[in-house]
């Protein structure tokens, strides 16, 4: 049983990593700038992909531009591609140090991103929205729900892409250099999760295969099905209990491994 | 002098392959990561057959100029992003101390074989495009099928520099590069007809890229551009990317001379 005293604990982990982010003023600016102008690119890419008929993949043109903007400013709150410590810390051994501490490795790298994805939230978040909301028209949610759904499932999403990336992670500590696992990581994340492009223009049953076998869609494409509300609130509330399933295997994945890594932990150095 | 800088791209890719395994998935991968581009075009092509008024296979060849032209301008220099660990760090000082060019050395000492795989697809990828699109050729057209993928290049290496530079004056800057490099690639990509409004006349014509693939392509395929660009422009990438990156030189000069070490 989790103790309050641990609760405690990992609350001030996330706290300082939230106030730590609050010092990078400079690249929480350019972090915001290149997502505004990647969400005009792939705005005005899906807008022309859907100006024949009104529509692509079920999506009328105001929710297409909803899901990229949004999406532009969820990509820096799930955080999928940003630095990881831990890996350079297995390879120089000073995870050594992290494993003394009286907190469990993979729960304070958990805490730690959820106050990253607090700060992001109030900041990186914003930015492109609003830029967004200049510029194109957005489809607004019809129920009020809908947003409070909308962040649940973002909550969802920023903790199964933490319990992901702690996994590759972990491959430090049979592979030392994860540049390889992390590469995977981005190619399999980007394309599986809508971030490119909303998964319904694939065909159907890939986008069935991704929805059951994978993580992936729980990171992007369900938060933003929730706020366009595809299909209703009945099938935002599915997607998501999709995702706290796959929370629920990420982290028990994650255990499994966490304990056969610090198994076989061979400090490097002296 | 060049003995120098071999013996430093050697050093870097000794190092680079000694995680065999690490390696072999990189090199695998980040291959792959340069065929979502097109895995991702034929995607949207499927939904309407149509991007911008333009067909699958004008696309495509507009693609294949970029594909090939970004991945030499990344292999080339692409590693000049890590300006800035050297630039906080004070690294850039050793740099500076040695006799050979700070900007060769950069080039050398970050140097990626990784990147080599994308260089290769993307080749092949230009390749299909020119045969399966209907290119006019003409003896000029045969010369631009040559330059445009080296002029864009050119171009590239010029944002990736001066991209690099700004970190002298702005550490962490590094994601607005990226804005510029890898969006730039990608908008580079696609006909300029899909963009819109202030976004297509600063990234388009201010900034240039519809030099780099879209409007070569149009000269290649016959085409005038629809959206009133003068003809003769099309045949201009050579020279723009030029102007380009003199003045991206210029800048990283003025980076240099502004550069003050960290003081620690």
């Amino acid at each position: 049983m989790v103790s309050t005293s641990a609760v405690r604990v990992l609350a001030a982990l996330a706290g300082a990593e939230f106030r730590r982010y609050v010092t990078y003023r400079q690249a929480t600016l350019a972090g915001a700038f290149t997502n505004t102008v990647f969400g005009f690119m792939r705005c005005y890419v899906l807008l022309s992909v859907a100006a024949a008929t009104g529509q692509a993949a079920g999506y009328t043109s105001a929710q297409l531009v909803t899901f990229v903007w949004v999406g532009q400013g969820l990509f820096a709150v799930v955080n999928y591609w940003g630095q990881q410590e831990l890996p350079e810390r297995v390879r120089t051994g000073q995870v050594v140090s992290d494993l003394l501490r009286p907190v469990d490795l993979m729960a304070g790298f958990l805490a730690a991103d959820t106050g990253r994805a607090a700060h992001a939230m109030l900041t990186r978040f914003v930015v492109p929205v609003v830029a967004g909301l200049l510029f194109f028209d957005f489809y607004f949610p019809t129920h009020a729900w809908t947003y409070v759904l909308f962040l649940v499932s973002t909550a969802a999403g920023v903790l199964v892409c933490s319990a992901c990336r702690y996994l590759v992670a972990l491959t430090s500590f049979w592979l030392l250099d994860i540049r390889g696992a992390l590469m995977v990581w981005v190619v399999a994340s980007g394309v599986g999760s809508g971030l490119y492009f909303p998964l319904p223009v694939l065909p159907d049953w890939v986008v069935t295969v991704l929805w059951v076998g994978t993580p992936f869609p729980a990171l992007m494409q369900a938060p933003l099905d929730v706020l366009v509300e595809r299909g209703g609130t009945g099938h935002g509330l599915v997607l998501i209990a999709g995702q706290v399933t796959w929370l629920v295997v990420a982290v028990g994945v994650g255990r499994v491994v966490q304990r056969r890594a610090l198994r076989r932990l061979v400090l490097q150095g002296g | 002098m060049a003995n120098a800088y071999f013996r430093l791209l050697a050093a870097q890719v000794r190092s680079q392959t000694q995680y065999r395994l690490s390696f072999a998935l990189d090199l695998g991968f980040s291959t792959v990561l340069t065929s979502l581009d097109l895995v991702t075009l034929w995607v949207l092509f499927a939904v309407n057959d149509n991007l911008g008024g333009f067909g699958g296979k004008d696309v495509l060849l507009m693609v294949g100029i970029a594909a090939i032209s970004f991945p030499i301008a990344d292999l080339v220099v692409g590693n000049t992003e890590k300006l800035r660990f050297y630039v906080r760090s004070g690294l850039f000082d050793a740099v500076l101390l040695r006799p050979l060019s700070a900007l060769g050395q950069l080039v050398a000492m970050d140097f990626a074989p990784r990147r080599v795989g994308r260089v290769v697809q993307g080749t092949a990828i230009y390749v299909v495009a020119l045969a399966v699109a209907p290119v006019q050729w003409s003896a000029p057209v045969a010369l631009l099928v040559v330059l445009a993928p080296l002029a864009g290049a050119v171009f590239f290496a010029a944002i990736f520099v001066a991209g690099a530079t700004v970190a002298f004056w702005w550490i962490d800057s590094g994601e607005i590069s990226n804005a510029f490099t890898y969006g730039g690639k990608d908008v580079a990509a696609y006909p300029m007809t899909v963009f819109g409004g202030l976004f297509r006349r600063v990234f388009a014509y201010g900034l240039g890229f519809a030099f780099v693939s879209y409007l070569p392509a149009l000269a290649m395929l016959g085409k005038s551009d629809p959206l009133g660009t003068l003809d003769w422009l099309r045949w201009c990438s050579p020279l723009t990317s030029l102007i380009v990156a003199t003045l991206a030189g210029l800048f990283w000069r003025s980076g240099v001379r502004h550069y003050r070490s960290t003081g620690s």
